[in-house]
């Protein structure tokens, strides 16, 4: 064989038969050909009942009024019999022929020789018995063959006789109803495969956005959302819980994303600077006073790095919810109270005053050490920013029945609206704050603390105008 | 004081151990859970250093929770990585008497050892603390120095009770935020130090002789001798 030439693979004629299988496999086990199935059961279901009693009420009381009038007629002939015998019978079934204007009654009366007295018809229906029943049969009507219902009785005496309606014009009726029965099942069963079809197309139609968000979502791209239509139905809020859903998964990504950005930043960073100190201390002539101060530098910078580190984790704790399971229920008052005063004497030495406004309870469910630490950080950086004279002011309440809010306003120069809106973002610091001392963690940690207690922290000016605006730090709690 | 450590990485053991013994104790080493709990059984120690997480099939949980159902109560200080407060409050659950998380400060380990190897036997509970002319009434909540009242707010008090109960040993800032008000995060600023200095300006000032001292890279002592 030379080279170059590839023979093809073998063709597997079954491989396509097999995939149509189990394409049509798929397609039956999807759930829009399932309701679609339900529904054309249903429907074809509700359409055979709607046909049985139509049918009862036309073709089946027709039959019952002839058979009434057969049984009445035939009930006066007997009567006539036991008052006046043969003769008398004769004489009714005669003059009620003559009065059946419309041609349909029957009567035949034979004597116990099977001689016809009296009656239109031409001879006995063959294979009827001679005794009280009812049939359908062919009989033969002066000279004619018609349909008829037929009533037989033994008079007495063994004379016989047969009552009778001609059914023809009946029967044509019968016909034309189930004819037109049929059509209309057929017309049925066609709208049954249509609506199962349409529905099936629906559903499919309306899941299909969802499913396309998800696939988009596990091959990688968590920016896509679930498109909600303006009906507002199951779909639309199945698509809107997905979408919470993956608001909250983006969240998260977003805070492992910032972690991992922080870490390169704001850890390498004092790692690098430990490390080009200590390498230098070792590689110069020194005496052994620099180098011992130079390793306690590092010690320093190490322990700042730890610090980082902790803060660090201890956000990621509380973003990701772990520390719920330190959640009790707690009376807020004290706790702040006991914040306040910790920190009141940093305030005493920077000459600032913290004012403290709280009602005389506030019970919620949460974590006692987080909460202190947040509105800890909240006061730390309000005396950091306030001048010397300020005053920082903490107040909580209870504005709704769920809710509490948790306030520390400072009399410093408050945040930009753009610093303010980057507030909170792990390692942000406003350029007035680059020469105090934080690792711009702090309300990282509040934020994450308030979403955590189900609440979000809220930034604004204390005094909005004034020309020292102030800040304004809101921490709501939705009470669980 | 007899100490055993148990610590399965060999540096931090070796630098736990050197800086004890140059504190002047006396520390046996176990690299591992199950050797951990051997020594602690059969032999009597002061207080128990135990790494949280342990190779050989016994962490430190499971050796204090083993011991303390033998009914051995040697104080229990645990060594952790594991910051979560969850690891935490499983740790003294099990029966441990103090978490320090890695990495520490030896200071930091120096003091917790001391503080909780010297713990305040509870038979006969105190109701005065006294160093040199300094008395605390525990039951009048009141403080006076050289037979002189002085005015003291209640944290300020649980404070100078803290450093009175552990009179003479170094007490770091860490332990009197967990001890004094409860508090197991970083305040970022030095607020313990200002309460210090608060509570200095109310014991120290005015006498010739200070009582509250500063332990350089550790914390703070309470002694009578300058």
């Amino acid at each position: 064989m030379p080279e170059g030439v590839v023979t093809p693979p073998p063709a597997f004629p079954r491989g396509e038969a097999v995939g149509r299988w189990e394409g049509m496999l798929r397609f039956m086990r999807s759930a829009g050909f399932r309701f679609a199935l339900l529904f054309a059961v249903i429907f074809i279901g509700a359409s055979a009942l709607f046909a049985l009693v139509l049918w009862y009420a036309t073709a089946g009381s027709l039959d019952r009024q002839t058979d009434a009038a057969v049984r009445t007629d035939a009930l006066g002939l007997i009567e006539r019999w036991r008052e006046g015998g043969p003769g008398a019978v004769s004489e009714a079934i005669a003059d009620r022929l003559a009065s059946d204007v419309e041609g349909t009654a029957i009567y035949l009366l034979l004597d116990a020789n099977d001689a016809r007295l009296a009656g239109n018809l031409d001879r006995w229906p063959p294979g009827l018995p001679p005794e009280a029943t009812w049939t359908f049969g062919t009989v033969q009507r002066e000279g004619a063959q018609i349909e008829a219902r037929l009533y037989a009785i033994e008079l007495g005496e063994r004379y016989s006789l047969v009552v009778g309606r001609d059914v023809a014009e009946k029967q044509k009726l019968r016909t034309l109803l189930a004819e037109g029965i049929a059509w209309a099942a057929v017309a049925a069963a066609a709208f049954a495969l249509l609506g199962a079809a349409v529905l099936r197309r629906a559903v499919e139609m309306r899941l299909r956005p969802a499913a396309l968000t998800a696939q988009a979502i596990a091959a990688g791209d968590l920016s896509r959302r679930v498109p909600i239509s303006q009906r507002a139905d199951e779909f639309d809020r199945l698509g809107g819980s997905m979408n919470d859903m993956l608001e909250r998964i983006d969240r998260l990504m977003a805070g492992v994303r910032g972690v991992s950005d922080s870490i390169a930043h704001d850890l390498r960073t004092p790692i690098a600077r430990a490390r080009a100190k200590l390498e230098e201390a070792l590689g110069e002539q020194t005496d052994a006073e620099t180098l011992r101060a130079a390793m306690e530098q590092g010690i320093a910078d190490l322990d700042h790095i730890t610090r980082v580190f902790g803060a660090l984790l201890r956000i990621a704790e509380a973003e990701a919810g772990a520390r719920r399971a330190a959640f009790a229920p707690l009376d807020l008052v004290p706790v702040l109270a006991d914040v306040a005063e910790f920190y009141g004497a940093v305030a005493e030495t920077g000459g600032q005053s913290i004012a403290v406004d709280l009602p005389v309870r506030l019970d919620v469910v949460g974590d006692r050490d987080l909460l202190a630490q947040a509105v800890g950080n909240l006061i730390d950086n309000a005396l950091k920013f306030t001048p010397s004279g300020g005053s920082v002011r903490i107040s909580a309440r209870a504005p709704a029945r769920e809710r509490i809010d948790i306030v520390v306003e400072d009399t410093g120069p408050g945040l930009s609206a753009t610093d303010r809106a980057r507030a909170g973002e792990r390692f942000f610091r406003a350029d007035a704050s680059r020469g105090t001392p934080g690792s711009g963690l702090g309300l990282s940690l509040v934020r994450a603390v308030a979403h955590l207690h189900g609440g979000d922290l809220f930034l604004e000016d204390a005094s909005p105008g004034a020309p020292v605006r102030g800040l304004r730090a809101t921490i709501r709690l939705g009470v669980a | 004081m007899r100490i055993l450590l148990v610590e399965d990485d060999a540096e931090v053991a070796r630098f736990v151990r050197k800086g004890l013994a140059e504190a002047g104790h006396n520390v046996e080493h176990a690299g591992n859970g199950r050797d951990g709990l051997f020594l602690a059984a059969s032999e009597p120690f002061d207080i128990l250093v135990l790494d949280r997480m342990l190779p050989g099939g016994v962490d430190g949980v499971r050796l204090v929770e083993t011991l303390r159902a033998q009914g051995n109560r040697t104080p229990v200080l645990f060594l952790s990585a594991l910051s979560a407060v969850d690891e935490r409050v499983k740790g003294l659950k099990a029966g441990g008497d103090d978490y320090l998380v890695k990495p520490f400060a030896f200071a930091e380990l120096l003091a917790r050892v001391e503080v909780l190897a010297r713990r305040p036997t509870m038979d006969a509970p105190a109701t005065r603390l006294r160093i040199a002319d300094l008395e605390m009434d525990l039951l009048a909540r009141s403080v006076t120095r050289a037979g002189k009242r002085i005015e003291i707010q209640p944290r300020e008090f649980r404070l100078l009770e803290h450093l009175l109960r552990h009179a003479g040993q170094v007490v770091t800032r860490t332990m009197l935020l967990e001890k004094v008000w409860d508090y197991h995060f970083d305040p970022q600023t030095n607020v313990i130090d200002v309460h210090v200095s608060r509570l200095r300006q109310k014991i120290d000032k005015g006498f010739d002789r200070p009582l509250i001292h500063t332990v350089r890279n550790a914390g703070y002592m309470i002694r009578a001798e300058a």
